[in-house]
C-alpha cells in the first residue's frame, strides 16, 4: 500500500493512522459499528412515509432538477445523442425558462469533448465515467489512461468504479491505492467513487466501502453504475448518508452522495431528499453534495412540476424526449 | 431550509358526532352517570359529550353479559364464534381511516402511528384470536378448556382502541362475555368499536362498553357476578384491584407500569440503536408501559451514542397529531403533562444533566419537548419512577454483569432491549433480564402471536399468543 496521499494528510490523527498500512486499514474498517439490516430498512421505510405537499413539493422538484446528473451510458451513444442531452440539460423545459438547469451531463470518456462543446459556458458540469466502467476489470495503467483521457477532454467530474473483486476478497489496500491514484490523475476534477453496492451485498460492506473511499480522498460516494441490479435503494443510501455525516463529524469536511440507477419518479426523488434532509442534514440539500444519477427521472420531475403549477396533469408528449 | 408544508389528515374522516352513548345489551343507551366531555389534547377543544355509567348501569351490563353467556355465547361452538370475530376484524380494517383519525383526535397520538400501528394491530388481534376460537383444545392447555364466564375489563388511555382489541379478542374467542370500561379521557374509538360490534350482529350482551371514570371501573371489578378481571393501567390502581378481588375467586390479570432498560453494548449497530432508543421512548409520546425509558449504555461508546442521539432527536417533529409528518404528538391530558413536568424538575433538582430538543412547540394544547437526562444514577427518581412521557434517562455501565444488575434493579419488569452484534450475548442477557418481553436489536414491536406481560410490579398474566388464551380459560 502506498504512503498516505496528499488527499488525506489533513486528516485527524486517528484517521490518518487508519491508512498507514493494509493492517491498520483493515482494522479500522472492521472496527466501524455494524449496520442492522432490519433496523436500517425499517427506518428507510418509515421516512419514506413523509408526506411532502404544496410549496415543499415544488421546492423539492426544483431542487431535484438541479441535482440531476443527466446520464447516457450506452454502447449506442452518438455525438448527436449527447448534444441533444446537453440541450435538454441546459433547458429542461423549453416553455418554462425558469426551470433550473441540471447539475451535470454524465457520459463515457470519448463523448466528453462533444459534451464540453455543447454545454459551453452554461455552468453545467461534464462528468465522465472512467476506470474501465462499469466492471472495473482492467489494469491500473489502463484505468489511469482512461481517467486522463476524460480529464484532458475537459471533464470536470470523474465517476470511477472500485475494484469490487479486491474489496470482497479483503484487499482493502489495493482499493485504497487505486482511488488515491485515480484522484491524483483527476487533478482538479471532482472524483465520485462508485461503490456498486448491488455487488457488495451487505450494508456492513457499504459502510466500509464508503469510509474507504472517503479516506482515499473521494469528493462523492456513489451507489451504482446503473448496470447492476439492484442499483440505488433507499436503505443503501441511508447507510451512505450516515457515513458522510459521521465523516463530517470526524473531519469537518463534507463528502457528497450520489444514488444512481432505478430512480425514475418524482415520488422516489422526494423520498431520497427527505432522507438527505433528515439523515445527513439540510446542508447536503445542495447539488455540490447530493446528485441523482438518472435519465428518465428528469421528465417525471418536469411533468410533476407542471402539475403542481397548472393544477392538472399533462402528458409525456408535453415534455421533450432526448 | 426545506420546510415541509402541513399535510394534515382531514378530521372529517373521523365522523365525529357531538355526543356518544354507552353500549349496553346490544343497544346504545344513555347512562345514568354524569356525562363527561372528552377533549382534543392538541387543541384543548371539547370533541364530544359522552354518557357514563352509573352503579345500576354496571349491574345491568353485568346481568346482560351473564345472560348472553348462559344462553348464547358460552355454549356456541367455537367455529361459530370465530365467524363473528373475523367479521369484527374485517370491519375494523375497513374503517381503519376513520378509527385512526378519531384515535389521533381523542388521544393526541400522531396519525402516522394510529394509521400504521394502532389500528392495523387492533385488527390483527381480532384476526389472530378468531383463528383460535375453534382450536382451543389444541392450545396445549389441557383437554376441553372452558370459558370463565363474564369478564370485567378496564383499559388505559395510551392505546385506546388497541387495548380494547387486546382485551376483547381473546375473551370472545375463548367464549367469555365482556363488560369493558374505556379510559375517561379516551372513550371514543371504543364506542366506534361498539358500533362495529353491533353491525357485526354480535348477540346482545356479549360485549358491553361503559365509559366512565375510576369509580365505574371500581364498581365493575367489585361486582360479585364477575368471573374474571383484566386490567391494564397504573401499578397503583392495579394494587387496589388486586386487594379488592382477593378472596373472591375472580381470576385476575394485570398489565401495569414499567421502567424498561434499553441496554446498548459497544459492539451494537449504533445508528440503528439510536433509532431503537428513539422509537423506544418517543413512540406514542412515551405513553407506553413498556417504553425504553432507561438507556443503559456501555461507557466506551456513551459519548458517541449520546451525540448521535441528540442529533437524531432534534429532527423529531413535534406538533399537530393529524399532520402526517408529525413524529411526536400531544400529551394526553393536562394532568399527565403536569406529572411529567414534575418528574423532570425532580431530575434537574437531583443533579442530572438535562438536554431538551430545540424543536418548536405549538402555542396551545398539551405538548412536551423530547427530553434526555444524562448522568443519571440509580438513586434518582427519574431512574426509578415511571414517567410515562417523552423523557429518557441515560445511565452507563462497564461490564455485562453490571448491565444486568442495573437493568434488573427496578420493582418493575415489563420489557427490556438489548443492542449488540453478538448473538450469544443476546441470549446470555435475555436469560438474566427480569422482564416479560426482551427485544433484541429492536424495540416496541408488537404482534398478536407474541405473548406480552410482566414481572413483579408490572403485573402478571400474558396477552397475545397461545399463552394469552390461558387468562380467559378454565384449564
Amino acid at each position: 500500500m502506498a504512503a498516505p496521499s496528499p488527499a488525506n494528510t489533513g486528516l485527524p490523527p486517528a484517521l490518518a493512522d487508519a491508512t498507514r498500512d493494509e493492517t491498520s486499514l483493515r482494522r479500522f474498517l472492521h472496527g466501524l459499528p455494524g449496520v442492522d439490516q432490519v433496523g436500517v430498512e425499517q427506518r428507510a421505510a418509515g421516512l419514506a412515509t413523509r408526506s411532502i405537499k404544496k410549496a415543499a413539493k415544488l421546492w423539492a422538484i426544483d431542487t431535484a432538477i438541479g441535482m440531476v446528473d443527466l446520464t447516457t451510458l450506452e454502447g449506442a451513444d452518438t455525438a448527436g445523442k449527447v448534444r441533444s442531452l446537453c440541450a435538454k440539460g441546459r433547458r429542461p423545459d423549453p416553455e418554462r425558462p425558469e426551470v433550473p438547469r441540471v447539475a451535470a451531463i454524465c457520459v463515457y470518456p470519448d463523448m466528453v469533448t462533444t459534451a464540453v462543446e455543447a454545454l459551453g459556458d452554461s455552468g453545467i458540469h461534464v462528468a465522465s465515467v472512467a476506470t474501465a466502467f462499469p466492471s472495473g476489470r482492467s489494469s491500473m495503467p489502463v484505468k489511469i489512461a482512461d481517467t486522463e483521457l476524460a480529464v484532458a477532454a475537459g471533464a470536470d467530474e470523474v465517476d470511477m468504479v472500485i475494484d469490487r473483486g479486491a474489496f470482497l476478497s479483503g484487499r482493502y489496500g489495493r482499493v485504497f491505492d487505486e482511488i488515491v491514484t485515480i484522484k491524483h490523475a483527476c487533478g482538479d476534477a471532482h472524483l465520485k467513487v462508485i461503490l456498486e453496492t448491488g455487488e457488495l451485498a451487505t450494508y456492513d460492506n457499504v459502510r466500509r466501502a464508503s469510509w474507504l473511499a472517503m479516506l482515499a480522498g473521494a469528493d462523492f460516494i456513489k451507489t451504482s453504475t446503473g448496470k447492476v441490479s439492484p442499483a440505488a435503494t433507499l436503505p443503501v443510501t441511508h447507510v451512505m448518508l450516515q457515513a458522510v455525516r459521521d465523516w463530517h463529524t470526524a473531519t469537518g469536511t463534507r463528502v457528497g452522495v450520489k444514488p444512481a440507477g432505478g430512480i425514475r419518479t418524482t415520488k422516489d426523488a422526494i423520498r431520497y431528499l427527505v432522507a438527505v434532509h433528515e439523515v445527513a442534514g439540510p446542508e447536503w440539500l445542495n447539488p455540490d453534495l447530493f446528485r441523482f444519477g438518472a435519465s428518465s427521472l428528469l421528465n417525471d420531475l418536469l411533468m410533476q412540476r407542471r402539475a403542481q403549477l397548472d393544477g392538472h396533469y399533462s402528458g409525456p408528449d408535453y415534455v421533450t424526449v432526448d | 431550509m426545506w420546510e415541509y408544508a402541513p399535510a394534515p389528515e382531514s378530521r372529517d374522516i373521523a365522523n365525529l358526532k357531538p355526543s356518544y352513548r354507552m353500549f349496553l345489551d346490544g343497544e346504545f343507551v344513555e347512562g345514568g352517570g354524569e356525562p363527561l366531555k372528552t377533549v382534543n389534547p392538541a387543541t384543548e377543544e371539547v370533541l364530544a359529550e359522552v354518557s357514563t355509567a352509573s352503579k345500576s348501569d354496571v349491574d345491568k351490563a353485568v346481568k346482560a353479559a351473564r345472560r348472553a353467556y348462559d344462553r348464547v355465547w358460552g355454549r356456541m361452538p367455537g367455529a361459530e364464534r370465530a365467524k363473528y370475530i373475523f367479521r369484527i376484524a374485517r370491519m375494523v380494517a375497513e374503517r381503519s381511516r376513520e378509527l385512526a383519525v378519531l384515535e389521533s383526535l381523542d388521544n393526541g397520538k400522531p396519525i402516522k402511528e394510529s394509521r400504521d400501528v394502532d389500528v392495523p394491530t387492533a385488527s390483527a388481534h381480532f384476526f389472530y384470536h378468531a383463528g383460535w376460537a375453534d382450536k382451543l383444545d389444541y392450545a396445549g392447555l389441557g383437554p376441553d378448556p372452558r370459558p370463565l364466564g363474564v369478564a370485567g375489563q378496564v383499559i388505559p388511555w395510551n392505546f385506546p382502541l388497541l387495548m380494547a382489541a387486546w382485551k376483547l379478542a381473546p375473551a370472545l374467542a375463548c367464549g367469555n362475555t365482556v363488560v369493558l370500561k374505556p379510559a375517561e379521557t379516551t372513550p371514543l374509538t371504543a364506542l366506534v368499536l361498539a358500533d362495529i360490534i353491533q353491525q357485526a350482529d354480535l348477540p346482545p350482551g356479549v360485549v358491553n362498553i361503559l365509559p366512565g371514570a375510576g369509580d365505574v371501573g371500581a364498581e365493575l371489578v367489585g361486582h360479585p357476578d364477575i368471573d374474571k378481571v383484566a386490567f391494564t393501567g397504573s401499578t397503583e390502581v392495579g394494587k387496589l384491584i388486586q386487594c379488592s378481588v382477593a378472596g373472591t375467586g375472580k381470576k385476575l390479570t394485570l398489565e401495569l407500569g414499567g421502567k424498561a432498560a434499553n441496554v446498548v453494548f459497544d459492539d451494537a449497530p449504533l445508528d440503528q440503536a439510536v433509532e431503537g432508543i428513539v422509537n423506544g421512548i418517543f413512540f406514542n409520546q412515551g405513553h407506553v408501559c413498556c417504553a425504553g425509558s432507561r438507556l443503559l449504555v456501555q461507557e466506551s461508546v456513551a459519548d458517541e451514542l449520546l451525540d448521535k442521539l441528540h442529533t437524531r432527536i432534534a429532527t423529531l417533529r413535534v406538533g399537530d397529531p393529524l399532520d402526517k409528518n408529525t413524529d411526536v404528538g400531544a400529551i394526553n391530558s393536562r394532568e399527565q403533562l403536569t406529572k411529567i413536568a414534575e418528574l423532570v424538575s425532580s431530575g434537574e433538582a437531583e443533579g442530572a444533566e438535562k438536554w431538551v430538543s430545540p424543536c418548536p412547540l405549538p402555542d396551545k394544547g398539551f405538548f412536551f419537548a423530547p427530553t434526555v437526562f444524562a448522568g443519571v444514577s440509580q438513586a434518582m427518581r427519574i431512574a426509578r419512577e415511571e414517567i410515562f412521557g417523552p423523557v429518557l434517562s441515560v445511565l452507563t455501565f462497564r461490564t455485562p454483569d453490571e448491565a444486568v444488575a442495573k437493568a434488573n434493579n427496578t420493582p418493575y419488569g415489563l420489557s427490556a432491549g438489548i443492542w449488540t452484534d453478538k448473538g450469544s450475548r443476546i441470549l446470555w442477557m435475555a436469560d438474566r433480564l427480569r422482564a416479560g418481553v426482551v427485544w433484541a436489536n429492536t424495540f416496541n414491536r408488537f404482534d398478536p402471536t407474541a405473548p406480552f406481560g410482566g414481572y413483579q410490579e408490572s403485573g402478571f398474566g400474558r396477552e397475545g399468543g397461545r399463552q394469552g388464551l390461558e387468562a380467559y380459560l378454565d384449564v
